[in-house]
């Protein structure tokens, strides 16, 4: 066990798009690549918070477009891989994966909710006989059994996923629930097996040591966790954390601990917090993602978010249905009214 | 009273549920439900509900050219470009419920008239059908559109291993039946498949940035479309009626099925069938009407 290497894979300009509402400029994106890059950072994934060609009136329009998002990592990381998160449904091959091919992404993170695998076959073969690496990804991985997430994964595998992630989007998990999820994980499946966490309920970081420990490979953090909601497990706590457990990152701390600090200083509006509504997000198992519209809509419609999060919890409501946000409120205060 | 006889090439949950449709039609008759396998659950219940079926694919059709009049093509995208040419060859109306995009965009309220000259018609997709209308109402309401992006969500039990790998296809396809019903200069497409169980029912919004926003005037005319619609597809409602929010039009529909072949929650399947159906009545009262005065032998030609 010790001495393992874990590759700590670095989505800040990816999931911390969210919490800018989808703004970062390529500047910003280029300064923080560069920093990572130095840092020893193996992957950086970069793009809109729901990942390539989501950028929408759904979603939230990004500032800068894909390309030149992606245009300014490329030309930062020289050491580092370039990682994009992609969704079925919102971005489609011709539109956006043979651009992102061109731009020179080397890692597709290719993603579905997490009975919908089978969306991810022609994105995940497109990917490897492009010769590039490709990931599969199970979202919003609570609302499955482990025994579900297993056979899904497995579907990925076959269609060529160099690895699995799954992902607690809506910050949900206890460390069992993780422990559970990752045991049966790596012990079906022949390809490393990664963790994704939000920190709604606290759990970001325990959550990824309890996968490392059940034998996951591949972990996502974040600086200063900055990424949708309550944010993500912690990328310059993860990194000693994991040294101190004997773990290799290939991460150099001093400069991973400064990369947090710039992206703080520079980048992020406000370092993550689990605020009230983030807490009822994760209880309620809905995307982190929705905090920043559902407070805007909840406050609209004068009724109270944490209703909201209820009620999409209840409907099994994932991320990509943002529009549910405004029937609920509409819903909700009618029920008020009446 | 005489039928137009209809086959339904594919035998998914898009086919099969069509196929059980067709029985409620004083029009056309489904003279075949055919697929790939016998055993498939599709074909399994159409026997059971006493619908011919033939696991013969494509081959069924060609191979007894006089015993069809109109084929509905419910396989997929990369099939119908192989079945299309040669359908369209022995003569018959090809009505495409996949998005191959070979002939005509067709969404009834608004253009069945139109297209009806036609040997393929293309009904678009599920997010199409429930979107288009939308998007026409829009059109008609306002000079200058930006932009029309449509979200639908389905639930994951009612789409079948086609769809799923026509995803693509169905982007490109219902991002351009926006732009040619709305006369948007940018339009987007984005399909949710939720796993949640209990089924989520299908939804749809429409979001819009225009200038000069009509709300009222929008709303008038998507009223009126909704009851043209409701004829055909009495599931279809508007839940969240249109309003700016954020600047940006917005408005949401609900589509409940009727149950036939998979729960009510499935109105994605009720949308494309009842309006493919919509389709083949119009053509069939047209060919019929004149068999009355013609030939008895009906052979359908453009």
């Amino acid at each position: 066990m010790t001495g393992r290497r874990i590759l700590v894979s670095d989505p800040s300009l990816r999931d911390g798009n969210h919490a800018v509402r989808h703004q970062l400029t390529p500047a910003q994106v280029a300064e923080y690549c560069h920093r990572a890059d130095a840092a020893g950072v193996p992957l950086v994934e970069v793009g809109h918070g729901n990942g390539l060609g989501a950028s929408s009136l759904q979603l939230g329009e990004a500032a800068a477009s894909d390309a030149e998002l992606l245009g300014a990592a490329r030309e930062a990381l020289r050491t580092s891989q370039l990682g994009i998160h992609v969704i079925p449904g919102f971005a489609t091959i011709d539109k956006d994966l043979k651009p992102a091919l061109e731009l020179g992404v080397d890692v597709f993170r290719v993603a579905a909710h997490c009975t919908e695998a089978d969306l991810t076959e022609r994105f995940i073969t497109f990917a490897r006989n492009a010769g590039r690496t490709a990931y599969g990804v199970l979202m919003m991985s609570h609302m499955a059994s482990p025994e579900v997430l297993l056979e899904e994964a497995r579907k990925m595998e076959a269609f060529g996923a160099e690895a699995l992630i799954i992902m607690d989007s809506a910050g949900y998990y206890l460390p069992d629930d993780v422990r559970q999820r990752i045991r049966v994980l790596v012990d079906g499946l022949n390809i490393p097996v990664g963790f994704h966490a939000h920190n709604n309920l606290g759990c970001a970081m325990a959550n990824s040591i309890v996968a490392v420990e059940e034998g996951a490979d591949i972990l996502d953090g974040c600086s200063r966790g900055f990424g949708a909601g309550a944010g993500n497990a912690q990328l310059e706590v993860m990194v000693p954390v994991l040294h101190r457990l004997g773990y290799e990152t290939g991460i150099d701390l001093y400069k991973v601990l400064d990369l947090a600090t710039f992206a703080e200083k520079e980048i992020m509006e406000v370092v993550p917090i689990i605020s009230s509504t983030s807490v009822v997000s994760g209880l309620s198992g809905v995307f982190s993602g929705f905090l920043k519209p559902a407070t805007r809509i909840a406050n609209d419609y004068g009724v109270d978010a944490r209703d909201i999060f209820f009620e999409l919890g209840r409907r099994g409501i994932v991320a990509g249905q943002e529009d549910l946000i405004l029937e609920v409120a509409q819903d909700l205060a009618g029920r008020k009214a009446g | 009273m005489e039928k137009l006889r209809a086959a339904v090439l594919g035998s998914g949950n898009i086919g099969t549920d069509l196929a059980i449709k067709l029985r409620q039609s004083p029009l056309l008759e489904c003279s075949a439900l055919i697929g790939r396998s016998l055993a498939s659950t599709g074909l399994a219940r159409a026997q059971a509900e006493g619908i011919p079926v033939s696991a013969a694919g494509v081959e069924h059709i060609l191979g007894n050219p006089d015993a069809f009049d109109i084929v509905f093509d419910a396989t997929s995208a990369a099939a119908h470009e192989e079945h299309a040419p040669l359908l369209e060859a022995a003569g018959m109306l090809v009505i495409d419920l996949t998005p191959a995009r070979r002939g005509p965009l067709c969404v009834p309220s608004v253009n069945m008239d139109a297209v009806a000259g036609n040997l393929n018609i293309n009904m678009v997709t599920c997010g199409g059908q429930a979107s288009s209308p939308i998007a026409h109402a829009l059109g008609e309401t306002h000079d200058d559109i930006d932009y029309v992006e449509v979200v639908s969500s389905i639930a994951s039990r009612s789409a079948g291993p086609a769809t799923r790998r026509n995803l693509d296809e169905y982007i490109h396809t219902t991002e351009a039946a926006l732009q040619f019903f709305s006369g948007a200069r940018r339009t987007k497409a984005i399909l949710n498949l939720n796993p949640a169980v209990p089924c989520i029912n299908m939804q749809t919004t429409v979001f819009a940035k225009v200038r000069d926003p009509d709300v009222s005037a929008f709303t008038r005319r998507l009223e009126a479309m909704v009851q043209e619609i409701q004829r055909y597809i009495p599931g279809y409602e508007i839940i969240v009626a249109p309003k700016l929010d954020a600047g940006r039009i917005v408005t949401m529909v609900r589509v409940i099925g009727r149950g036939d072949y998979l729960p009510a929650y499935a109105g994605n399947l009720d949308i494309i069938n009842c309006a493919a159906v919509a389709v083949a009545e119009n053509y069939a009262s047209r060919r019929l009407g004149d068999a009355n005065t013609a030939t008895p032998r009906l052979r359908v030609v453009p």
